[in-house]
């Protein structure tokens, strides 16, 4: 599976269930904005390794909203702390997704330590995290969306980045359309 | 300015930690990231009781940037209780984050390395924390004497809200040592 085929699940099931969506840096966004644009997906372009934090937060923030963030393995590791402190909290409308294709796809396909010995989803348990599956096929990462509704999912995924336009939303634009839906309070 | 708690029929000053505390309360900041310094001590206890204020201690204050960047999109308004030193740790998120979007958020720093630092390892960062804040364009704020601390955390947060980007208050060494 590739990439852009987990984030095309993920989408799907953050729009059926009108989920606040937190895209991780370079590639991914761009893909998740070519195969699901929403007012509910928040388009990280800068800060690798913060779109589980800002997931966190949001959750937080949110206990009344679904909050995905999707992450990669190489942002990941660049912020591990952030699987400590999710154990701490454990929201239980939080779920984040690490697509873990063991390498640096936006900046050339550099391998990361996960395509070595390092493995994600033992990194998240040793973290104190209960919740952790691992998929790599798009049909069990779909069935796998529709029944937990928080913790961690690890994607195993192909290295690789699909040929995608940039994102024609201005970073203010990209905040404010966001934020009408993940500041307003739902009724 | 006055600076006190009714007691009875008696008035006592506030501590540096319950002046800061008024602020956040003040300020109405009811989302808190934080990572300790001996200074602060005090005031992530108070932050961690509040019953109406969400903390969540992080790993490390670029982490702690990322929550309350999520937090402020939850409409929650909130502060990140840090060492000056965790400004080092905070530069690029700060700026590709923060600035980037226009994302308020406003750090409480214990300022160590500066007068009255025993840790010669806290002097570079202490030296260099005024200067990377002014470079990087993020407004802060020093208490002074005879002023109410609280009155600047409620300036400094309505600056960062206002100008949507980071703001700060220094709380250096010295004024720690007053309290009780």
């Amino acid at each position: 599976m590739k990439r852009i085929d987990a984030i095309t699940e993920i989408a799907a099931m953050a729009k059926d269930s009108h989920a606040l969506l937190v895209g991780n840096i370079g590639v991914p966004c761009k893909e998740l904005f070519s195969v699901c644009d929403m007012p509910g997906n928040f388009y990280m372009l800068g800060s690798m390794g913060l779109a589980s934090s800002i997931g966190l937060g949001l959750a937080l923030a949110r206990p009344d909203k679904k909050v995905i963030a999707i992450e990669g393995d190489g942002s990941v590791l660049m912020n591990m702390g952030s699987l400590a402190t999710i154990a701490s909290h454990k929201p239980r409308n939080y779920l984040l997704v690490i697509i873990d294709n063991g390498s640096y796809g936006s900046t050339g396909n550099q391998p990361t330590a996960t395509s070595r010995n390092t493995d994600l989803a033992e990194v998240a348990k040793g973290a104190g995290n209960k919740q952790i599956r691992v998929v790599d096929t798009p049909l069990d990462l779909r069935n796998i969306l529709q029944t937990m509704d928080h913790g961690i999912i690890v994607v195993k995924a192909e290295p690789g980045n699909s040929a995608v336009p940039v994102i024609k939303m201005s970073p203010e634009g990209i905040l404010k359309r966001f934020m009408d839906i993940s500041s307003r309070p739902s009724h | 300015m006055v600076n006190d708690i009714m007691e009875g029929s008696s008035t006592r000053l506030l501590s540096p930690t319950e002046s800061v505390f008024k602020g956040i309360r003040a300020a109405g900041i009811d989302f808190i990231v934080s990572v300790p310094c001996i200074n602060l001590g005090e005031l992530i206890s108070m932050v961690d009781e509040a019953p109406d204020i969400i903390h969540v201690p992080v790993t490390r204050e670029e982490e702690g940037v990322g929550v309350c960047a999520g937090a402020y999109m939850g409409g929650r308004i909130p502060a990140m209780l840090m060492q000056n030193s965790g400004l080092g740790n905070s530069i690029n998120a700060l700026a590709s984050l923060n600035m980037l979007y226009g994302i308020p958020i406003l750090m409480i720093m214990s300022h160590r390395g500066i007068e009255g630092e025993p840790i010669v390892a806290q002097v570079p960062m202490g030296r260099l924390t005024p200067k990377l804040l002014d470079t990087m364009d993020i407004p802060y704020f020093i208490p002074e004497k005879g002023t109410d601390p609280a009155d600047i955390i409620v300036t400094a947060w309505n600056v960062a809200s206002s100008e949507k980007k980071p703001s700060a208050v220094l709380l250096p060494i010295p004024f720690w040592r007053q309290q009780a």
